[in-house]
């Protein structure tokens, strides 16, 4: 692997001797990106009929980033996230009828209906959040990372963050002690193009996210975030990196978002025809469809087997999560201490 | 003419110090920025410079000498021509300190409080052995303990590892445990805060040191969104075992934005519990209770204690239990309800009561969150009468808090409206008598006791 160090540059071209993914593991890639757009679409849905309340941020166009990312995790690896969180849930490995459960306020929800859409975290997946702060997730993910090097194991913390919150100045003081400290982070800047609805031109003095580190040595890569091949192959790069004790690195993810910053907003910042380019030109899903059956790894017909059973998972999950009681009111009181 | 040169005072606490060295002796010219001594507080040893130019005449004060009081007369400065034997133009100091004086801020004035009586405390047996200590060493002793006890646990803050801690209180610290679990960061307090929330996330037991409590308004979001409210949240998965200390309150003539007491603020948030210990052995026996609790703990410490001794009970592995008032001195007459460097109000009020011929019972709440208002209700049910006493400002004060859970759950003992004596109504003015107005004096207890009993 060439020094990360040495380039803050795009890249866009996989290295030529980046390992080929067997079929199986390329199957189950788009699984999991197809997984997280029907739930996020039945998401939505349950949100229109009122059953899910309050603020719900769906991650419908991003998957791709995601899911390739957690394809090279390893036990002791952690990622925490922000609020728009349900794909980086379902990467992790947690129960679809949890997460679910969870948007719907119930007691079968991981957070025993008490924390939403935007707070839901999974000791076990060592998915620590689920942050309704812009940015605050930087720093916990930043502690993370520290907590691996000071117990001395192999994990790296992928923290996710967004376009928005690159501006905070949280960030900053992170990357300077994550450098400082030689902490495996790997900071996954997930660019939507929008910060809300404020475009990345209008907020962003640099918008290339990937040299946001320069000023602390902090190397940056330039990721098509709507490949997942490519996301999988930057993120391997960039983990081993980090395991070698090399300190942080940043990649910035260029993807894009669908639906409106949240439920409630129209999107009106943006032309519809833009959306629809993207979806087209762009989509994560259809184009990785495409190129396995182009390529001979699935046929048609596989594709929509697994469109089914993704179908059925996020149909269940539904059920799941109307069908289960409220939490009882007896909660209201209890998790607040230890 | 000769002039004195004056011991100086390094830190606005600074009463005394050792005149640890003199780097010139009689009959040295000196000009403005020489060296002339080393001067030890107790929190560090400082170089002392030169204003004026001249010759050394007389030393006054030898090198070693303890005690020495800030502005006594340790040197003569001779004018050109001049001889030892001129007489000394008395009052015009000398030197200004030469190091910085951003680390520490400290207060005179205020008179030694009398000891708390430690052995009073149902959580220390009775017959305990007692040492003296100061509150700086009983903070640090706990630290230094639960570190060796626990692996897990480690500090983080400005300035707490190679500098010792800006107030002394990690010293040594560095030295035993090494620089993997004595961390100096950066002047970062949000992302410090954030790092060691998500390292406690993980399992660790970080203790974060705010240099004052001040600078951890920049950490807020961190304290409060992170920390308080994960455990909620996440439906009991996971929290943060983690202390966040550091002086908190009114230091010295450090004005509005370095002398605020976050008491209350803390206190109203579920989620994390508040300690402000007043005596050492309380400093000592709740910092290790803290560091073991599951919890977020916010610590409030004082700055103006840190220098103060107590008895503090000789045990080899002294825990107090958090959330559990202490009655300093018994009482029958009315219930004085206070917590930190204001207990010691408390101390010097009651004693000038008790020669008015008035018996007050003082407790010191110890813990802010969970409040033990039973004790207090317990006190008062007896009493009749209670004054809170603080340095925080009065709307939405602990006092507040306390008066409002008294009036409601005892307010058929009560004999007088309950009444609260705080800091006054505005930021902390720099000016001496200004800054000496804004906090509640032994005065203004006397007085609020006295109505409440209606002796004037």
């Amino acid at each position: 692997m060439s020094d990360p160090a040495k380039r803050t540059e795009k890249q866009e071209k996989p290295s030529a001797n980046a390992a080929r993914s067997n079929s199986e593991a390329l199957k189950k890639l788009y699984y999991d990106m197809l997984l997280i757009r029907r739930f996020e679409e039945r998401a939505g849905q349950l949100y229109g009929m009122g059953l899910i309340g309050g603020f719900c941020h769906l991650y419908i166009g991003q998957e791709a980033v995601v899911v390739g990312m957690q394809a090279n995790v390893r036990p002791n690896d952690q990622l925490i996230t922000a609020y728009r969180d349900h794909g980086h849930m379902l990467a992790a490995g947690m129960d679809p009828n949890g997460v679910m459960a969870e948007l719907t306020g119930r007691s079968t929800g991981y957070s025993k209906g008490k924390g939403g859409s935007m707070h839901m975290f999974s000791h076990d997946k060592k998915f620590y959040g689920g942050h309704g702060i812009v940015g605050a997730q930087v720093p916990l993910g930043t502690g993370l990372a520290f907590a691996n090097k000071y117990r001395g194991n192999d994990g790296v913390c992928l923290t996710y963050f967004g376009d928005g919150a690159a501006n905070q100045g949280q960030v900053y003081e992170s990357f300077n002690m994550a450098e400082l400290w030689k902490l495996p982070v790997v900071y996954i800047i997930e660019n939507n193009q929008y910060a809300m609805g404020t475009s990345v031109a209008r907020a962003s003095a640099v918008s290339d996210f990937s040299r946001r580190g320069i000023s602390f040595n902090i190397p940056g890569i330039q990721v098509d975030g709507m490949d997942v091949e490519k996301v999988q192959e930057a993120g391997a790069e960039a983990m081993a990196y980090c395991r070698s004790g090399k300190g942080p690195i940043i990649l910035e993810m260029k993807t894009y978002r669908y639906r409106g910053h949240s439920m409630s907003d129209p999107a009106k910042y943006r032309t519809r025809e833009e959306v629809s380019e993207v979806r087209e030109k762009r989509d994560p899903i259809e184009h990785f469809g495409q190129k396995l059956i182009k390529n001979g790894v699935v046929t048609e017909e596989d594709l929509k087997m697994i469109d089914k059973d993704v179908k059925a998972i996020v149909v269940a999950s539904a059920d799941f999560a109307t069908e289960s009681p409220e939490p009882g009111l007896n909660e209201l009181y209890t998790d607040v201490l230890a | 003419m000769s002039t004195e040169i004056l011991m100086p005072a390094l830190s606005p606490t600074m009463e005394e110090g050792k005149l640890a060295r003199w780097l010139v002796k009689e009959g040295d010219t000196v000009k403005s920025g020489d060296i002339l001594a080393e001067i030890e507080t107790d929190k560090a040893t400082m170089e002392f410079e030169a204003v004026d130019e001249g010759r050394i005449g007389k030393i006054l004060v030898p090198e070693g000498s303890e005690g020495v009081k800030v502005n006594a007369p340790i040197a003569t400065l001779l004018a050109d021509g001049e001889d030892a034997s001129a007489a000394p133009v008395a009052k015009k100091a000398e030197a200004a300190p030469a190091a910085k004086a951003e680390a520490a801020p400290t207060k005179p004035a205020e008179p030694h409080a009398p000891a708390a009586q430690v052995a009073s405390d149902p959580d220390v047996p009775e017959g305990t052995e007692m040492v003296t200590m100061t509150v700086r060493d009983a903070l640090r002793d706990a630290m230094a303990e639960e570190m060796r006890r626990d692996e897990l646990v480690f500090l983080m803050g400005e300035e707490v590892a190679q500098y010792q801690g800006a107030y002394k209180i990690s010293q040594g610290l560095l030295d035993e445990f090494g620089d993997r679990r004595v961390i100096d960061t950066p002047i970062t307090e949000h992302g410090f805060a954030g790092l060691g929330v998500g390292a406690a996330f993980d399992g660790l037991k970080p203790i974060v040191e705010f240099m004052t409590w001040n600078f951890a308004m920049q950490a807020m979001d961190q304290i409060i969104n992170s920390a308080a409210k994960t455990r909620y949240m996440s439906g009991g998965q996971m929290g943060s075992p983690i202390v966040f200390r550091g002086p908190n309150g009114a230091a010295a003539r450090v004005a509005a934005q370095h002398s605020q007491d976050y008491s209350a603020w803390y206190a109203s948030v579920p989620g994390v519990k508040v300690i402000a210990p007043y005596s050492a052995a309380d400093a000592k026996g709740l910092l290790k209770a803290a560091i073991r609790d599951p919890n977020p703990i916010i610590f409030l410490e004082n700055e103006i204690m840190y220098g103060r001794s107590f008895p503090v009970p000789k045990i080899d592995d002294f825990v107090l239990p958090i959330g559990k008032a202490r009655i300093v001195k018994p009482g029958n007459d009315v219930t004085l309800v206070s917590y930190s460097i204001s207990v010691g109000t408390c101390e010097e009020a009651a004693a000038k009561l008790a020669e008015m011929g008035i018996d007050a019972e003082i407790i010191d709440l110890r813990t802010l969150r969970p409040l033990d208002i039973d004790t207090v209700l317990a006190s008062v049910k007896k009493t009749n009468r209670i004054v809170t006493v603080e340095q925080a400002w009065p709307v939405c004060s602990i006092g507040s808090e306390v008066c409002s859970r008294v009036a409601l759950d005892a307010f058929d003992y009560l004999d007088a409206p309950p009444t609260k004596v705080t800091g006054k109504d505005v930021p902390m003015p720099y000016a001496a008598n200004l800054e000496k107005l804004a906090l509640p004096s032994v005065d203004d207890v006397i007085a609020a006791v006295k109505a409440v009993c209606y002796k004037d």
